[in-house]
C-alpha cells in the first residue's frame, strides 16, 4: 500500500516537475549558465537576484561545483562562464580554445581558528604558522609562540593540526601564503587546492574543520573568514610583511587587496597573500570569474558583460553583508579596462557607461 | 507454467498437440513479450558495469599508464607533484569495513535471533520497526553524530582506557585524537547493523517451523535449536545479509569521510587518522584539475568497483561452498 502511494505521489511530482520546466522558457528568457568556485557561491546567488530584478530578461543559472569543474567546463565550453578560487595556470590557459579573462569579483580572506582553555587572542608570525603546519612546532607552550603573546598563558599541550580534506580554494590560499613566507614549505609541499599535509588531520568542508577543531582541545586549523565570522570562532592576528599583526576583518582584507593593486598584472591573476601595506591582512585572495575574451554569442555576451560591470560597482554593496571584502577602487577601475576589451565578433560588446 | 510452455514451443512451430483454444497465440505473444523485457532488464545491469568500466578505465588511462602496478602498491599521494600511490586508500577501506563486520555481525545477528526467535510477539513489531528505521538515517547524519559526540567520546574515555589497558599492542597507541580509524570502523558499524539485522531476520524467518520442531522434538535446548535447526538451515541467507552489510561498508563515504581523519597513511594503530577510496573521491574530484589528477582519482574508482567485484565473488563462493540451505525461501 505505502509503495504504491509513493509511487502515485512520484508520478505527480514528476508531472508537475514537467510542466513546471515546459513553462519556464515559453517565456523567451535568455538564459546563462556557468559553474565553479563553491566559496563565492552566496554572494553569486544574491548577485543574480538582485541583478534579475534589474535586468528580467536575464536568467542566471550557477552550478557550485568547484574551481576545479569551472575551469574544467569554461574549457569545454559546456558553460557561459566559470569561477574560480585560483587562478588558472599558464598551461590551463593554453589548453582553453580561446583567450580566457579573469574577472576578480570580491575578495575572501583565510583565518588561523584554534581550541585552547578560554580562547584567548592570539598572534602568530608566519615563520610559526609554517613551522606548526610543518610539525616543527609541537606544543602550545612553544617559546616561539610565547614570544609573540606575552601575557597569554599557553598550556603544555600537543597542537593537534586540521586542515581541509577536500580539494578547495581555502587551501590554495592557505598553503600559498605559507609557501610564499616559508621557502622550504615551497619546494616541500608547494601550492594547490589539495596537497600532501606534513602532519595534521583533515576535515571536509569549513564546517568539517571547523567542527573538529571546536571538539578537539589544543587544536589549530583554516577557515575562511565569513565562515569564522558567522560562527563566532577565535581568529588569530597575523603578522604582515609591513610587521605589524592584523586581526582578519574585511576591512583589513579589502586593505590587502588595495595594496595589491599597485602591481596588478594586466590578467588579474595575482595572488594577494603576504600583500604589503600596514594595514593588510596577509591571508586573502581574490575570486574571479571565467570569460572569453571573444563571446560566441552576441547577446548572451553582452548580457554577462553588462552583468559583470554592475556586480563590480552596484554589486559590491551586498558584499560587506555576506561577509565577503568588497573590491578596492582601484581595481574596480581595472575591471572597467578590461571588460571594454570584451568582444563579438571584433566589436566590443559593452554598451557605453 | 506459461514460460515453460513458451521456451518449449521453440523457434515459431506452434505445438501440434495442443489443443486449439481461443487465446493461445496472444498468450505466446504475451509470453514471449514478458520474456525479452525481463531479459533486457536482466541484461541491464551488465551492460551497466561493463560501459562503466570502460568509461573509467578510459578516464583512468594517463594514471594507468603512468603509474602501472606501483599504483596500488606505493603510498605517496602528492596531487602538488602528481605522485599517486593509492595503498593507503585501499587499506584504509579493507581495514575500515573489517572492523566494522567484526563490531556489527554479532551485534546485528544478535539482535536478529533475538527478534526471530525469542523476543515476545508485543515486543518484535516496534524493535524491528526503530531497526530499520536506522537503516533510513542518511550518512551525514550519522557523520556529524559521529563529529559531536562519538569522536569526543572516544577521545575523553575509550582511547585513553584501551591506552592504558592494552596500549602493548601495536592496535591501541598513538596520541587519542577521537577521529580515526577506530571513530570510521565504529560509525559503520552502527549503520550497517540494521541491514544485517533486517535481513537476518527475515531469512529467519523463512526457516520452516517443522525445522525447529524437529529440533526440539529430538531433546534439543532453545539455543541447540537456533544454532542447529534454524542458523544451519538460513547460514547462505544469513552470509548474504552480512555481505549486504558489507557492501555499504565499503562504498560508504559521507559519514566516513567525516571521521576518519582523512590521512593518506598505513597505520597499524586504530587511533590514528586514515583514509578510504570513497573518502579521497569525494574529498578531491571537484578541485582536480589535471587530466593526471583526474585519473588517478577515477582508477581509484575503477579499484574500488573491483574490490567490490571481487568481494561479492568471494562471497558467492563462500555460499556456494557452505551448502544447500535456500537462499531465500518463500512460501
Amino acid at each position: 500500500m505505502m509503495t504504491s502511494r509513493r509511487v502515485v505521489v512520484g508520478l505527480l511530482t514528476a508531472v508537475v516537475v514537467a510542466w513546471s520546466c515546459g513553462v519556464g522558457p515559453a517565456t523567451a528568457q535568455l538564459l546563462i549558465n556557468g559553474a565553479g568556485a563553491t566559496f563565492p557561491y552566496p554572494i553569486y546567488s544574491k548577485w543574480f537576484d538582485e541583478y534579475a530584478k534589474i535586468s528580467r530578461s536575464v536568467n542566471f543559472n550557477y552550478q557550485s561545483i568547484g574551481s576545479g569543474g569551472g575551469i574544467r567546463q569554461i574549457t569545454a565550453r559546456t558553460v557561459d562562464f566559470g569561477a574560480t578560487d585560483g587562478p588558472m595556470t599558464d598551461e590551463q590557459l593554453k589548453a582553453a580554445p580561446g583567450e580566457l579573462f579573469h574577472v576578480p569579483t570580491v575578495v575572501g580572506a583565510v583565518v588561523a581558528t584554534y581550541n585552547l582553555p578560554g580562547n584567548p587572542k592570539l598572534r602568530f608570525t608566519p615563520e610559526i604558522l609554517a613551522d606548526i603546519f610543518f610539525g616543527k612546532i609541537t606544543k602550545w607552550n612553544d617559546p616561539r609562540i610565547k614570544d609573540v603573546n606575552a601575557g597569554v598563558s599557553l598550556p603544555d599541550q600537543p597542537i593537534v593540526v586540521i586542515h581541509r580534506s577536500d580539494g578547495s580554494g581555502t587551501t590554495y590560499i592557505w598553503v600559498d601564503y605559507l609557501a610564499k613566507v616559508n621557502p622550504e614549505w615551497e619546494q616541500k609541499v608547494g601550492r594547490g587546492t589539495s596537497v600532501k599535509w606534513p602532519v595534521g588531520l583533515g576535515g571536509k568542508g569549513n564546517e568539517g574543520v571547523a567542527g573538529q577543531v571546536k571538539n578537539t582541545p589544543g587544536a589549530l586549523g583554516y577557515v575562511e573568514l565569513a565562515y569564522a565570522i558567522k560562527n563566532n570562532l577565535p581568529a588569530a592576528s597575523i603578522r604582515n610583511q609591513a610587521g605589524k599583526f592584523v586581526e582578519p576583518t574585511i576591512r583589513s582584507t579589502t586593505a590587502a587587496a588595495a595594496a595589491a593593486s599597485a602591481e596588478m598584472p594586466p590578467d588579474f591573476r595575482v595572488s594577494l597573500t603576504n600583500a604589503p601595506g600596514p594595514d593588510a591582512y596577509p591571508i586573502a585572495s581574490f575570486t574571479w570569474l571565467l570569460v572569453y575574451r571573444e563571446q560566441p554569442d552576441e547577446v548572451k555576451g553582452k548580457a554577462i558583460v553588462n552583468f559583470l560591470w554592475w556586480a563590480a560597482h552596484d554589486g559590491q554593496k551586498y558584499a560587506a553583508d555576506l561577509l565577503y571584502a568588497p573590491l578596492p577602487a582601484p581595481v574596480v577601475k581595472q575591471i572597467e579596462a578590461k571588460l571594454r576589451q570584451v568582444v563579438y565578433q571584433g566589436r566590443p560588446l559593452l554598451a557605453a557607461q | 507454467m506459461a514460460v515453460v510452455f513458451g521456451r518449449s514451443a521453440g523457434a515459431g512451430a506452434a505445438t501440434p498437440a495442443a489443443p486449439p483454444f481461443v487465446g493461445t497465440r496472444r498468450r505466446r505473444f504475451g509470453d514471449r513479450g514478458f520474456r525479452e523485457i525481463t531479459r533486457a532488464a536482466g541484461l541491464a545491469p551488465l551492460v551497466l558495469v561493463a560501459g562503466m568500466a570502460a568509461v573509467m578505465a578510459h578516464a583512468a588511462w594517463p594514471s594507468l599508464r603512468r603509474f602501472g602496478w606501483a599504483f596500488i602498491t606505493t603510498s605517496n599521494w602528492d596531487p602538488v607533484a602528481e605522485q599517486f600511490g593509492a595503498l593507503p586508500f585501499i587499506f584504509g577501506t579493507l581495514v575500515s569495513s573489517l572492523l566494522a563486520l567484526l563490531l556489527a555481525v554479532p551485534l546485528g545477528l544478535g539482535a536478529a535471533i533475538y527478534l526471530a526467535e525469542l523476543a515476545p510477539r508485543a515486543v518484535r513489531p516496534p524493535v524491528t520497526f526503530l531497526i530499520e528505521m536506522l537503516a533510513a538515517i542518511p550518512s551525514v547524519v550519522y557523520g556529524l553524530w559521529g563529529i559531536f559526540v562519538l569522536a569526543p567520546w572516544l577521545r575523553t574515555w575509550v582511547q585513553p582506557a584501551l591506552g592504558h589497558t592494552l596500549g602493548f599492542l601495536p592496535l591501541f597507541q598513538g596520541p587519542p585524537y577521537g577521529v580515526g580509524m577506530l571513530a570510521a570502523g565504529l560509525i559503520l558499524a552502527i549503520m550497517i547493523v540494521p541491514f544485517i539485522t533486517a535481513v537476518s531476520r527475515e531469512v529467519l524467518l523463512a526457516v520452516p517451523r517443522m525445522q525447529r520442531e524437529a529440533a526440539l522434538a529430538l531433546g534439543a535446548t532453545g539455543w541447540e535449536t537456533t544454532r542447529i535447526a534454524v542458523l544451519r538451515y538460513g547460514r547462505s541467507g544469513l552470509i548474504g545479509a552480512i555481505l549486504l552489510g558489507l557492501g555499504r561498508a565499503l562504498g560508504e563515504t559521507m559519514a566516513v569521510t567525516m571521521l576518519i581523519g582523512n590521512r593518506p597513511e598505513v597505520s597499524f594503530s586504530l587511533f590514528a587518522p586514515g583514509y578510504t577510496m570513497a573518502s579521497v573521491i569525494a574529498n578531491e574530484f571537484t578541485e582536480a584539475t589535471s587530466d593526471l589528477y583526474l585519473g588517478a582519482l577515477i582508477e581509484i574508482g575503477l579499484l574500488l568497483l573491483v574490490l567490490t567485484l571481487a568481494v561479492n565473488g568471494l562471497a558467492r563462493l563462500l555460499v556456494w561452498s557452505v551448502g544447500r540451505g535456500p537462499t531465500v525461501v518463500r512460501e
